[in-house]
């Protein structure tokens, strides 16, 4: 039995930015971006579940962000996590890694028993790479990062193979660690139709409220109660919930700042335009050869 | 905890007893962030025959290097390593600690910018220091950390003014390296290593290296090829051009993720940066994190079908239209020019 934690972030997809998403101060307007499930953490899943089909345990997904976020998380218990936590409150925005590290890590010391920890190598969003490192340093636990694959898991301890720079290398690790994993690490399973139709109906405590909001007949409580009975509630965590020093979580907690951000503004001259013909390419290559750039 | 003023410190990553590249060149960038807040730069270099590699390091910049010599820190292991250099900034607070973003790299610093709650900021593409106002604070001399984000849609300028020591890592090749033209006497601090278990959690079955033959930043003559191109097949022409031209093929990100060319040619802020004499961008649309990692080529060639492609911003020269067509009339015209 190995129990895994898998953290898992809702991103912009921000390989798909078009004109309406800048702002006319040149800043994204992050509202306008589909919102996707950060790939690498769907392989970090897929790692998790490998190990849970192979020596039984529990995979509980977790993501920090706002209410919205609730969308990963069904998405994680259609691929088969036995659970998903959202962790979210208004006082951990706008945190960097160093204040996101904390909450994840709060939160995981909250949901408790844990022989992994999974998340991807980076998020899209940002291409930090810094989170996995950060929670695994709060948690007091060894790290392995850029995971290809796992060779090998016993009682206590797991081999990993992983990418460093110009090659490859295997560690053995004690239990528990984080592992961070790149994206061609694992094919993902697809989403099982039965999870579909059952998971599509999971509701966090946010969304819960959302129907009761004008509805007299319907009592929060009660929501809960039957939706948690039903396994489709998706638990949610604030700071209340996790008692943490609220000045270590989002914008508070961070010490990078953007100071200023700029839109693209290319300067420079046009080029010189070069005609899609075969005089053209002579005149081109003639140029080069005159600056001796091309020999 | 003593303070150590504006001290610049560099992180010199070694493989098998030699420094790598990017931590050469973060020294000579080191050097000119010390300089221009009065700081002393200093290098840490862990292993065995880490003195020697300190060494080195002072011709590069270093007025200082912690040298932890041990064989447990033969190979980069990430719990020693962090819980040595965690404890190295606890005692001295350097203003600024800069790391290459390599796997070690980017393994370590997070680590140790965790346990000592610095900020981190990754991948940056300019680092400067200036006297800042934020939010109606003065600062003195702190550390600009430059890096596109959002999808390279915005250039954004990361502070961290009230972190003690500001953390930033930069790929190889961003920086140049400039060895020091006067040899320059550096002093080295030795530092004890002492063993503890919590070292010995993890540790290395085997390793793997493969010698690199890709070598993007020496190559005079680089041959891009983007998402434009379509399919792997159209990446085909990218080969030709770069075989008729003696030059190298690389590829955007976009080209990397879809699987047209391998990740060890990506050019670009998660790439490698170049400065070649000539290059060729074949349907690349031009993001900032792609142009920041070829911009000062000497000449830039765009060919797009789209006009308003941003890479002809940046080019000397373009040609609008289909690469099916262009690159094979380009390839018949510079062979018969050698004729």
């Amino acid at each position: 039995m190995h129990n895994s934690i898998v953290l898992v972030k809702q991103v912009p997809d921000t390989s798909n930015i078009s004109g309406q998403v800048m702002k006319e101060d040149g800043t994204v307007n992050r509202a306008k971006l589909p919102a996707i499930f950060n790939f690498e953490d769907k392989v970090a899943l897929e790692f998790a579940l490998r190990i849970k089909d192979k020596f039984g345990g529990k995979v509980t997904a977790v993501t920090m962000g706002p209410p919205r976020a609730s969308d990963v998380l069904r998405e994680c218990l259609y691929m088969g996590a036995d659970e998903a936590y959202l962790i979210t409150d208004r006082k951990f925005a706008g945190a960097d890694t160093l204040a996101t590290s904390y909450v994840l890590s709060e939160a995981i010391k909250k949901i408790g028993h844990y022989d992994f920890v999974f998340a991807g190598r980076q998020a899209i969003d940002g291409d930090t790479a810094q989170v996995g490192p950060q929670t695994a340093e709060k948690l007091g636990i060894p790290q392995i990062t850029y995971a290809e694959e796992i060779l090998e898991v016993k009682e206590r301890t797991v081999r990993v193979k992983r990418k460093i720079d110009g090659g490859n290398e295997v560690l053995e690790s004690t239990l528990p660690v984080l592992v961070t994993v790149l994206k061609d690490a694992a094919e993902l399973r697809p989403f099982a139709a039965k999870r579909v139709m059952t998971y599509k109906g999971a509701k966090s405590l946010l969304e819960l409220e959302k129907l009761v909001e004008g509805n007299s007949l319907l009592y929060i409580d009660k929501l809960v109660y039957e939706y948690t009975n039903r396994s489709l509630f998706i638990p949610t965590l604030t700071a209340d919930d996790l008692h943490i020093d609220v000045g270590r979580c989002g914008i508070k907690g961070s010490p990078t700042k953007v100071y200023a951000v700029e839109s693209v503004v290319l300067a420079g001259s046009p080029p010189i335009r070069i005609e899609n013909s075969r005089s053209g390419m002579n005149m081109l290559i003639d140029a080069l050869m005159e600056d001796r750039i091309l020999g | 905890m003593a303070k150590s003023g504006n001290d610049v410190w560099v992180f010199v990553e070694q493989r098998e007893g030699r420094p790598v590249d990017v931590s050469l060149e973060l020294l000579s960038k080191g050097r000119k962030l010390a300089e221009s807040m009065n700081g002393v730069l200093k290098s840490v270099v862990m292993g065995e025959g880490a003195t020697s590699i300190a060494r080195e390091t002072f011709l590069y910049g270093a007025d200082e290097s912690f040298v932890v010599e041990h064989p447990s820190l033969k190979t980069f292991r990430t719990l020693p390593y962090s819980r040595v250099m965690t404890s190295l900034v606890e005692q001295h607070t350097p203003r600024v600690v800069l790391f290459g973003a390599t796997v070690i790299g980017r393994d370590l610093a997070p680590r140790v910018a965790s346990h000592t709650r610095s900020g981190l900021t990754a991948d940056c593409t300019d680092l400067r220091i200036s006297d800042v106002s934020y939010l109606g604070k003065e600062y003195k001399s702190l550390l600009l950390q430059i890096r596109p984000a959002f999808g390279g849609n915005i250039i954004a300028t990361i502070i961290a003014p009230d972190s003690p020591t500001q953390m930033a890592t930069v790929r190889e090749g961003v920086m140049e390296m400039l060895p020091l033209d006067q040899p320059h006497a550096g002093r080295v601090i030795e530092v004890p290593y002492q063993p503890n278990d919590i070292d010995e959690l993890v540790h290395i079955v085997e390793q793997h290296r493969v010698e690199n033959k890709v070598n993007l930043k020496g190559a005079p003559i680089i041959v891009a090829g983007g998402y434009g191109l379509g399919t792997k097949e159209n990446f085909q022409l990218v080969h030709e051009l770069a075989h008729t031209l003696g030059g190298e093929v690389a590829g955007s990100r976009a080209a990397v993720d879809a699987g047209f060319i391998p990740h060890e040619r990506q050019v670009g802020q998660t790439g490698v940066t170049v400065r070649p004499k000539l290059y060729f961008a074949v349907g690349i649309s031009g993001a900032i994190q792609h142009r920041a990692g070829m911009q000062e080529a000497k000449k830039i060639i765009a060919i797009n079908t789209d006009p308003d492609a941003p890479i002809f911003d940046i080019s000397h020269y373009g040609i609008v239209g289909d690469a099916m067509e262009i690159i094979p009339k380009f390839i018949e015209a510079y062979k018969s020019k050698l004729k």
